[in-house]
C-alpha cells in the first residue's frame, strides 16, 4: 500500500498517452464511494476518447493525485464523501459538444480570437508612456500587480466607498465615452471592452475623481 | 416522447365481427391498408400487426416511417423485407454513454451499409434521422446521388463527416426541405458549402448549422434565405453577427424557430433599433436559441418577440440572475426553458414567478469541474421553480449538492413528472444538511410521480433507492445510474420490479454477476443494458450469452486490462444475430 502514498508513476512525465501504464497501479489508487463499490474511479487511457476530447496531461496528473487523496479518506471513514469534485472520465455527464463549446470555452475563445487589446498607460511625471495588453490578464488583481511592477508604485486597498486608499497612486482609465473612470468599479469583462487607455494618477488627483 | 393516438375503433366491435369469419376479413386489402395506414403511433401499429395475418400484411404495406432505437437490433435486409414502402427512417446507433467518452472511437454504428440496402429497396426514401451514428462524407455523397425524392436529413450526435458531405447534400438534393445538423463531431473545412445550393433551389424549410465553427459565406446564406419562402427554422452559428442577423430576419420574418449567431457586437443606435424592429416583425417566432457570446445590454431587442415564445434555449448563454429576470418578465408563455446555472437560485426564482406555464426545465453547469465555492444552483432554486411552475413534468438539473427534503418538496408541488434527471455533480455526495444518503429523495420521486418514465439518479445512494424504484416506479422506461448502490440486491430490485423498463445504463456501481444474471428473462423485453466499471466478470457475461442466445452480449475490452473482468458490457436484443462489423476491441460472447 506504500505505492498509494508515493505513486511516482502518476507524477512521472512521459511522452506516452496518459494512463496507458500499469492498470494495477491505477486500481490501487482508485477510490470507493460506498463500502463495497468497485475500484474504477480512475482516469482511463485516452484510447477511449476521440482526439479532440483527450484529457491533457496536467489534468490527468492533478486528478490522479485527487483520487489518491480520496482513497485515503475513504479508508478512514467510509461515509465521508470526497471533499473535491473528482475528475472522472465522462463525469459529470455532459456531452462533449457542450463541454467544448460551453461558457468557459467561449470566454477563452473570445480572448484568443486575436484580441490583443493593447492600451497606452501613462503616469504623471514619467518621461514616456507604456503599453500593455489587457487581454493578457484575467482579473483586476493581476492587472494592478503588473502596473505596480511596471511603474514601481503601489495602489493600496480598493474599496467601493473610497477608491484606492492608503498609497500614493491610483489607476484610472478613459472609457468609450471619453470619461476618466476609476479602475475596479465595473466587472472585469465590461472594463476590458470599454477601456481605451490607462493613467496612473497621484492619489490626491484620484480623490478628486471619487468625489464627483 | 411519442404521443399515443389510440384509435379505439380498431380494437372494438368491427374486429370481433369479421374476426369470427374464419380466414377472411370483410374488408378488401386496399381498404384495410388505407385504414391501418392512418395509424401514426408505433405502439398502435405494433399491436395491430399482431392481430392476424391480414392485418400484419396491411400494416407492413401501409407503413411509411420506421424507428429503430438500436441499429444493431435488426439488419437492413430484415427491415426492408418486412416493410417495403418506407419513406422515413430514424436510426439510433451507439449506446448513450458514448456521449460521455465511455465508448471508444470506431465502435461502429456506421450508416453506410444501411444506405446501400436502402438505395436498392427504398429508392423513394425521403427522410433520414440519425442519432449517434457514424456518417462519412462518402455516405452523404452516396445518399445525395441515390434518392431523387430525398427531403430531410437530421444528424444528431453523429461523427465522421465534414462540410464536404454537406456540400454534396446541398448540391444534389433538389427537393431538400430539411438540413439539421446538431451537436455532431464535424470537420468544418470552411469551404463555402452553402454556395452549393443551386440558384433554382427554393424548398428549404429547416436549416440548422449552429455547430459549425468557421465563417459561412454570408452572401450565399442571405440569398438562400431570401429565395426559400417556406423557411421556418433557421439556426445560425457563432460567425453570424448581429448586423447579419438583422438582415436575415428582414428577409425571413415568417420564421418560427430561430437560433441566433453571436449576440455581441458593437451596435450603433440605428443598428440597435433596426434589430429590435426586425424582432418585432417576427410574429411567428416560438423558439429561440443560440445567443453565443451574449452582451446582456442587447437582450432587450428580443423583448418584442418574447410574448409568443414557447421554447427558450439559452444553454450556451451565461446570463446572470438579473438579465434572465428582466427577460422572463416578457416570456409568460414559455413551456420549455434551457439555461446555464450562472442564473443561480435568484434566476430560478424569477422563472417560478414569471413562467407559470413551464413544463420543461434544463439547467446546465457553466463550470462542471470547478472546485471549492463554485456558484450555481442549489436546492432552494429547485424548490422556487416547483412552487411557481406546477405543470413542470421534465427536469434536468445539474447542481453541486441537494437535500432529501428539497426533492420531496419539489415532487409534492409537481407530482406529474415524467422525466426526472438530477445530477449532483460530486459523485457520492450525501444530503448536505443531514449527511444522509439521498435515498429518500428518489424514494419521494418514485412514490409521488406515478407517471415517471425516465429517471437519472446521483449522489450518495444505497440499495434502498433501488428498492424504492423497484417497488414504485411502475411506468419507468429508462434508468441511468452512476456511483450508486451497495450490493447486487439493488440492481435486482429494479430488474424484478419495473415492468416497463427498456433502457438501463449503469456505471461505476458495485453490481456483479448475480445482479447481471438476475435479469436473464428481462433483457429480451428491453432495448438494452449498459454496465461499465461494475463488478461483472467475463464468466458472468459468457453465462448470460449462453442462456440467452437471442441477446447480443458484447464486452468492450481495453488493452492491458484484467482478462477476467468485463469492464464495459453492452447487452441488447437482436433479430440480426451478432454484429458482423465489430472492431477488435468488441467481443461478442
Amino acid at each position: 500500500m506504500e505505492k498509494v502514498g508515493l505513486n511516482l508513476e502518476a507524477t512521472e512525465l512521459r511522452l506516452g498517452l496518459p494512463g496507458s501504464a500499469d492498470e494495477h497501479d491505477e486500481k490501487l489508487s482508485s477510490c470507493s464511494y460506498s463500502s463495497s463499490s468497485s475500484s474504477s474511479v480512475v482516469i482511463r487511457s485516452n484510447k477511449r476518447s476521440s482526439p479532440e476530447e483527450s484529457i491533457d496531461d496536467e489534468e490527468e496528473l492533478k486528478s490522479n493525485k485527487r483520487t489518491m487523496i480520496s482513497h485515503h479518506n475513504d479508508d478512514q471513514d467510509k461515509n465521508v464523501p470526497p471533499s473535491k469534485a473528482q475528475v472522472v472520465v465522462g463525469w459529470p455527464p455532459i456531452r462533449s459538444y457542450r463541454k467544448n463549446n460551453g461558457v468557459q470555452q467561449q470566454q477563452q475563445e473570445q480572448k484568443k480570437k486575436g484580441e490583443e487589446v493593447y492600451v497606452k498607460v501613462s503616469m504623471a511625471g514619467a518621461p514616456y508612456l507604456r503599453k500593455i495588453d489587457l487581454n493578457f490578464y484575467n482579473t483586476y488583481q493581476q492587472l494592478l500587480l503588473a502596473l505596480e511592477n511596471m511603474f514601481n508604485c503601489t495602489f493600496g486597498e480598493y474599496s467601493e466607498r473610497e477608491g484606492y486608499n492608503g498609497s500614493e497612486f491610483a489607476p484610472t482609465y478613459e472609457d468609450k465615452d471619453g470619461d476618466w473612470m476609476l479602475v475596479g468599479d465595473v466587472p472585469w469583462n465590461m472594463f476590458i471592452s470599454s477601456c481605451k487607455r490607462l493613467r496612473i494618477v497621484k492619489e490626491s488627483e484620484a480623490k478628486g475623481l471619487g468625489c464627483l | 416522447m411519442e404521443c399515443c393516438n389510440k384509435r379505439r375503433m380498431m380494437k372494438e366491435s368491427p374486429e370481433s365481427n369479421f374476426m369470427n369469419r374464419r380466414g377472411s376479413s370483410c374488408f378488401p386489402d386496399e381498404v384495410l391498408e388505407r385504414v391501418i395506414g392512418m395509424l401514426k403511433s408505433r405502439k398502435d401499429r405494433s399491436s395491430v400487426s399482431l392481430v392476424c395475418k391480414e392485418w400484419y400484411n396491411a400494416e407492413r404495406w401501409s407503413r411509411r416511417n420506421v424507428f429503430i432505437g438500436n441499429c444493431y437490433s435488426v439488419s437492413p435486409e430484415i427491415l426492408t423485407r418486412r416493410f417495403p414502402n418506407i419513406r422515413s427512417v430514424t436510426l439510433k446507433g451507439k449506446p448513450r454513454f458514448s456521449d460521455f467518452n465511455l465508448v471508444p472511437a470506431n465502435w461502429g454504428a456506421d450508416i453506410h451499409f444501411w444506405l446501400v440496402v436502402f438505395a436498392k429497396k427504398y429508392p423513394f426514401l425521403e427522410e433520414l434521422r440519425l442519432k449517434r451514428m457514424t456518417v462519412t462524407d462518402e455516405s452523404l455523397k452516396f445518399l445525395a446521388r441515390s434518392f431523387p425524392n430525398f427531403k430531410a436529413i437530421s444528424l444528431q450526435n453523429c461523427d465522421g463527416f465534414s462540410t464536404d458531405g454537406l456540400a454534396a447534400i446541398a448540391a444534389d438534393c433538389k427537393n431538400l426541405t430539411e438540413l439539421d445538423i446538431q451537436e455532431n463531431v464535424i470537420d468544418d473545412k470552411n469551404d463555402n458549402w452553402l454556395t452549393c445550393f443551386p440558384e433554382s433551389f427554393t424548398s428549404l424549410e429547416v436549416l440548422n448549422f449552429s455547430i459549425l465553427h468557421n465563417d459561412v459565406n454570408f452572401d450565399a446564406l442571405e440569398k438562400l434565405v431570401t429565395r426559400c419562402k417556406s423557411l421556418k427554422t433557421l439556426k445560425l452559428n457563432k460567425s453570424i453577427t448581429l448586423e447579419q442577423l438583422q438582415r436575415l430576419l428582414f428577409r425571413a420574418p415568417q420564421l418560427c424557430e430561430l437560433g441566433t449567431g453571436s449576440f455581441s457586437q458593437e451596435l450603433t443606435t440605428q443598428q440597435y433599433s433596426e434589430l429590435e424592429s426586425a424582432f418585432s416583425n417576427c410574429k411567428n417566432l416560438n423558439t429561440l436559441s443560440g445567443l453565443w457570446v451574449v452582451t446582456p445590454q442587447y437582450l432587450p431587442v428580443l423583448y418584442p418577440a418574447c410574448a409568443n415564445l414557447t421554447f427558450l434555449n439559452f444553454s450556451y448563454a451565461p446570463l446572470d440572475s438579473d438579465d434572465i429576470a428582466k427577460l422572463l418578465v416578457h416570456c409568460a408563455n414559455i413551456r420549455r426553458l434551457w439555461v446555464v446555472d450562472t442564473i443561480e437560485d435568484k434566476g430560478l426564482e424569477a422563472v417560478g414567478t414569471h413562467c407559470p406555464l413551464l413544463e420543461e426545465l434544463r439547467v446546465f453547469p457553466a463550470d462542471p469541474f470547478a472546485e471549492g465555492d463554485a456558484r450555481g444552483v442549489t436546492d432552494s432554486g429547485f424548490i422556487a421553480v416547483s412552487q411557481g411552475c406546477r405543470n413542470l413534468h421534465y427536469v434536468l438539473y445539474f447542481c453541486r449538492h441537494m437535500t432529501n427534503a428539497a426533492v420531496a418538496t419539489v415532487v409534492q408541488n409537481c407530482p406529474d413528472f415524467t422525466h426526472f434527471r438530477l445530477c449532483i455533480m460530486n459523485p457520492g455526495q450525501p444530503d448536505y444538511r443531514t449527511s444522509e444518503p439521498m435515498d429518500e429523495a428518489f424514494g419521494a420521486v418514485v412514490k409521488t410521480c406515478s407517471k415517471l418514465q425516465r429517471l437519472a439518479i446521483s449522489g450518495l445512494l444505497t440499495d434502498l433507492t433501488f428498492e424504492y424504484i423497484g417497488k414504485y416506479a411502475k411506468n419507468l422506461e429508462t434508468l441511468s445510474v452512476a456511483f450508486a448502490g451497495s450490493s447486487d440486491w439493488g440492481m435486482q430490485c429494479v430488474l424484478e420490479g419495473c415492468p416497463k423498463l427498456r433502457k438501463l445504463e449503469i456505471r461505476d456501481c458495485p453490481f456483479g454477476n448475480a445482479a447481471l444474471l438476475s435479469g436473464l428473462e428481462k433483457y429480451e423485453s428491453m432495448r438494452s443494458l449498459w454496465m461499465s466499471d461494475c463488478k461483472v466478470t467475463m464468466n458472468g457475461c459468457r453465462l448470460l450469452a449462453k442462456e440467452m442466445p437471442r441477446l447480443n452480449v458484447e464486452v468492450i475490452k481495453e488493452d492491458g486490462s484484467d482478462d477476467s473482468q468485463a469492464e464495459r458490457v453492452y447487452v441488447y436484443r437482436s433479430v440480426a444475430g451478432p454484429r458482423r462489423d465489430a472492431p477488435s476491441f468488441v467481443l461478442t460472447l
